[in-house]
């Protein structure tokens, strides 16, 4: 099978994945620990258990965000 | 023996939405030099609410790592916040990602209306004070100083609210010891002064008027040594907490004899 590539915006900038992928494979190949970051795809928060069954699909607009020191 | 605040057994426990806390000073994480002078500050200080910012993960690692690679979630309790924010919708965001982490359901909510002063924008803070309460959030709203304002958040459903002692990072003290005493008087949430505190002396005044905590993080991160500053601050908190539940006496402007009068040759 071939894999098309699936052009997302993550965090503001153009990237490219190889498709077909679910978030959790773009934390994978972003290298991410899913317990250490939220993410939201298309203005929706993803729950960490459906990471795993989220598609991606091309144009998607993914914010992965975590915790920084603050006041 | 000396008698301190929790020897006596005179204190209660600072209660915010049901979760119980010894200490009344919470303190921020934010722009501290290193990870590890602010994790020696985090301890003088005492504090057991620490706040942190939700922001984007750095996808090239060349700005700082998450926060939770330092700091142990299961030490202390994580007080998210929306600082940045300057719309109710944004806030909601910020402050549903935040849940969405796992720790618990507190936000200290910041809708920033001015970008010189940082002060808050008081109509959409209440707005997203609602639409949070409703969602089942546990709000602590960062504010004017104004009680009027005050009142509507603990209408909206508020945790806790917490007023402004002067603009957030300015260390100007508290301007207005009347309207934070009057908010204080008027409000059955906590109220816990957010912002403005400078130094010791600043923590000590505002705790003299009765609240029931301070939030502050650039009096530790930008003193010359923030870990002594921390236990300062630690000391007068508790000193300030302490000379309100003693009760002051009376202002006079007249001078009272201290010695008798009787008995003199």
């Amino acid at each position: 099978m071939t894999r098309t590539p699936l052009s997302l915006t993550v965090n503001g900038d153009p990237r490219s994945v190889p498709g077909p992928a679910t978030v959790a494979d773009l934390l994978a190949h972003l290298s991410l620990d899913p317990r250490a970051v939220v993410v939201e795809v298309n203005r929706t928060i993803l729950r960490r258990p459906d990471l795993e069954s989220t598609p991606l699909h091309e144009g998607d607009s993914v914010e992965v965000v975590h915790f920084v020191g603050g006041g | 023996m000396t008698t301190t605040l929790s020897s006596a057994g005179k204190d209660t426990l600072l209660t915010i939405a049901g979760r119980s806390f010894r200490s009344r000073l919470m303190v921020g994480t934010g722009k501290y030099a290193t990870h590890a002078l602010m994790l020696d500050a985090l301890d003088a200080s005492g504090a057991e609410i620490v706040t942190v910012a939700v922001r984007r993960v750095d996808l090239d690692r060349t700005r700082e790592e998450g926060i939770l690679h330092h700091l142990d979630p299961n030490r202390f309790f994580l007080l998210a916040n929306t600082a940045g924010c300057y719309t109710a919708e944004d806030a909601v965001r910020y402050a549903r990602l935040a849940r969405e982490a796992g720790f618990n359901d507190f936000v200290k909510l910041e809708v920033i209306g001015d970008r010189e002063t940082l002060l808050p924008d008081t109509v959409g803070l209440l707005e997203a004070a609602r639409t949070l309460a409703g969602e089942g959030f546990q709000v602590l709203a960062y504010t004017s100083d104004d009680l009027i304002t005050a009142l509507r958040l603990e209408d909206a459903g508020c945790a806790a609210v917490m007023p402004l002692a002067s603009p957030i990072g300015s260390g100007l003290g508290m301007i207005n010891p009347f309207t934070i005493r009057t908010i204080t008087h008027r409000l059955s949430v906590p109220v816990i002064v957010d912002a403005g505190v400078g130094t010791a002396s600043d923590a000590c005044l505002v705790m003299e008027q009765g609240v029931d905590g301070i939030l502050m993080n650039t009096a530790l991160a930008e003193a010359k040594d923030p870990v002594l500053m921390a236990g300062a601050m630690r000391d007068a908190v508790s000193a300030g907490r302490a000379a309100w539940l003693a009760g002051r006496m009376p202002r006079r402007e007249i001078a009272v004899p201290s010695s008798p009068l009787t008995g003199m040759l």
